[in-house]
């Protein structure tokens, strides 16, 4: 079985998020950055696939040298090969689709796996994106993943409940928190990791199809008032939410 | 001038962020002199495809077809590029949901169109439309214009206004030639969850954190959010400690939610908590740290034990609501 997982490489979950100077990207200074959370759910189910039936998995990333980073702790988790598609630009959705897509078409992996959403752009767009651009089929925000002879069956998650679904190998599946628990890299994996080669190549060149304009933080709400302490504060919440903010 | 919608159906019933996509589309679509087409998608949905002339729509494509009765993102997705293209459509809006993610990114591929996702406001300047869409969950909004000739969008649901009018639209029916080999994937059971709301379409969610002190103390924020008729959601401490499941997440690594409210009990507001939740439109906190993050947002807030106060307050609304 060869398997491939797309990875990005995002600033950390407790990022407090500046605007840049470009007034288009954010202020990189102080930023720590990680493989996004749940590109690691794909990078564990791409290993227990491969304990599973034997065969390769491939980490791929599109990006700047800073993307070895989150490469590096896919090798240190268990992956057997890293590509970066290196590009110093930014890319929207279609630009990482299009580049991870023809890396893929001379991989024909039989499973490809992505996080259900990179944690910095949120835009979950890509895994499918790429299924499209390969005429693969796809299941998205995956929990439950069963692969058995040529075929799938998986559980995708959906407003109030999951989908049972059954899809075609070779397929793309995106993962969502719940489809396993990621190991941590063992110290001779971490090891192992510094001295494995990272492949590299150019992406392939794709037109901007999403423009940014500006970023921009949110309007701030700005803090509310204290209604008051413990159970006697109850009423006075009951009628502002009635009276005032019209809710109850 | 064509917008086509897709106006998303479960069980034969339109979703409401249906109805929220057209109204979105209706409200810019007058500026640029464009008609608002819906389409709808299923087997056996010519009843409900009349109601969506009542948020905007002049026309409605119903495609009936017992191969589509179930979702399956390849085969929904060349249905709705087609009739893009029949309607000459050059601006294409889906709800963000579970089964409007699936599908957009095939549905712009196929109509070389850049796909502005999960916006949640949406304007036009010089002409353009510019959505508007929150990224790292929320902690900062893109501005951002699509280049390609055919735009596609998702839209976050909850978020827009389903407004009704008066108004009849006037139902096409048509259909598109569906092969063995467009069917890659197909959904063929639903297991349900809790019966309550789902987080992201919820009106009001009760959420939970470490302050509940024990699992078992999420009693008491179930008893809540059924006196309200809402959700129940929890921090990411709490799920990871077990004590919920993950569907349940709010934050960056979980569900980013926008209800009408949202009551904190016990959470202190971590920042990628506050990224999940902070747009939502009014915001209840119970904490007994009055430093903690969470009141730094909330429009109400109580310092006290979350223990004590949530029983008091489930009962005195049961008393207020006549139930």
């Amino acid at each position: 079985m060869i398997v491939a997982v797309c990875v990005n490489h995002v600033p950390d979950t407790e990022t407090k998020i500046k605007i840049g100077p470009d007034t288009t990207t954010i202020d990189k200074s102080g930023v720590n950055y990680m493989l996004s959370p749940y590109d690691e759910f794909a990078v564990e189910e791409g290993l227990r696939i491969r304990e599973k039936f034997k065969g390769t998995v491939t980490a791929i990333s599109v990006g700047g040298d800073l993307h070895k980073e989150t490469l590096r702790k896919a090798l240190a988790m268990g992956v057997d090969r890293a590509v970066l598609l290196k590009d110093d630009a930014v890319r929207d959705s279609y630009g990482v689709a299009k580049a991870l897509a023809e890396e893929l078409k001379v991989l024909s992996a039989d499973v490809i796996l992505f996080g259900k959403q990179s944690i910095d752009y949120d835009n979950a767009q890509v895994g499918t994106l790429v299924a499209e651009l390969l005429g693969l089929p796809s299941a998205s925000v995956v929990v439950k993943l069963d692969i058995q002879d040529g075929k799938a069956v998986c559980e995708r998650e959906i407003e109030g409940g999951h989908e049972v679904v059954d899809v075609k190998l070779p397929a793309v599946f995106t993962a969502q928190k719940g489809l396993n628990e990621p190991r941590y890299p063992s110290l001779k994996g971490i090891m192992a990791a510094k001295s494995k080669p990272i492949e590299e190549r150019a992406a392939t060149p794709a037109e901007i199809r999403v423009e940014t304009m500006r970023i921009r933080k949110p309007q701030g709400k700005g803090a509310g008032r204290i209604v008051g302490t413990e159970k006697s504060a109850v009423p006075e919440l009951l009628r502002l939410l009635h009276e005032e903010a019209k809710i109850i | 001038m064509n917008f086509l919608v897709f106006a998303e159906q479960r069980d034969n019933k339109i979703k409401k962020s249906a109805f929220e996509a057209v109204s979105a589309a209706k409200g810019i679509a007058q500026g640029l002199g464009a008609q608002v087409v819906a389409l709808i998608v299923g087997d056996g949905v010519d009843e409900v495809a009349k109601t969506l002339g009542n948020y905007g729509a002049t026309k409605v494509v119903v495609i009936n077809d017992p191969k589509l009765g179930q979702h399956s993102n390849t085969a929904y997705a060349k249905v709705i590029a087609e009739i893009a293209r029949r309607e000459g459509a050059q601006h294409v809006f889906l709800p963000a949901t579970q089964m409007g993610k699936d599908i957009a990114p095939r549905v712009a591929a196929k109509l070389q169109a850049g796909l502005a996702a999960d916006c949640s406001a949406l304007t036009v300047e010089h002409g353009v439309v510019i959505a508007s869409r929150p990224v790292y969950a929320g902690k900062a909004i893109l501005d951002v214009k699509i280049t390609t000739p055919t735009k596609v969008f998702t839209l976050r649901p909850n978020v827009f206004t389903a407004v009704a009018e008066s108004g009849t639209a006037m139902i096409e029916k048509a259909s598109v030639t569906l092969e063995a080999g467009d069917f890659g994937s197909v959904v063929h059971s639903i297991k349900v969850a809790s019966g309550r709301p789902d987080l992201t379409e919820a009106d009001i969610i009760v959420s939970g954190g470490r302050g509940l002190k024990a699992p078992e103390n999420f009693r008491l924020i179930e008893d809540l959010a059924d006196v309200l008729g809402g959700a129940v959601g929890a921090s990411r401490a709490v799920v990871d400690a077990g004590w919920r499941p993950h569907d349940e997440q709010v934050g960056q690594t979980g569900k980013t939610v926008s209800p009408t409210m949202y009551i904190a009990c016990g959470i202190s507001g971590a920042v990628q908590h506050l990224a999940g939740m902070s747009s939502s439109k009014c915001i209840v906190a119970i904490n007994k740290d009055k430093d903690a993050p969470i009141f730094q947002v909330a429009d109400y807030g109580i310092v006290g034990d979350v223990i004590e106060i949530l029983p008091e307050l489930t009962a005195q609304l049961k008393t207020m609501l006549g139930k």
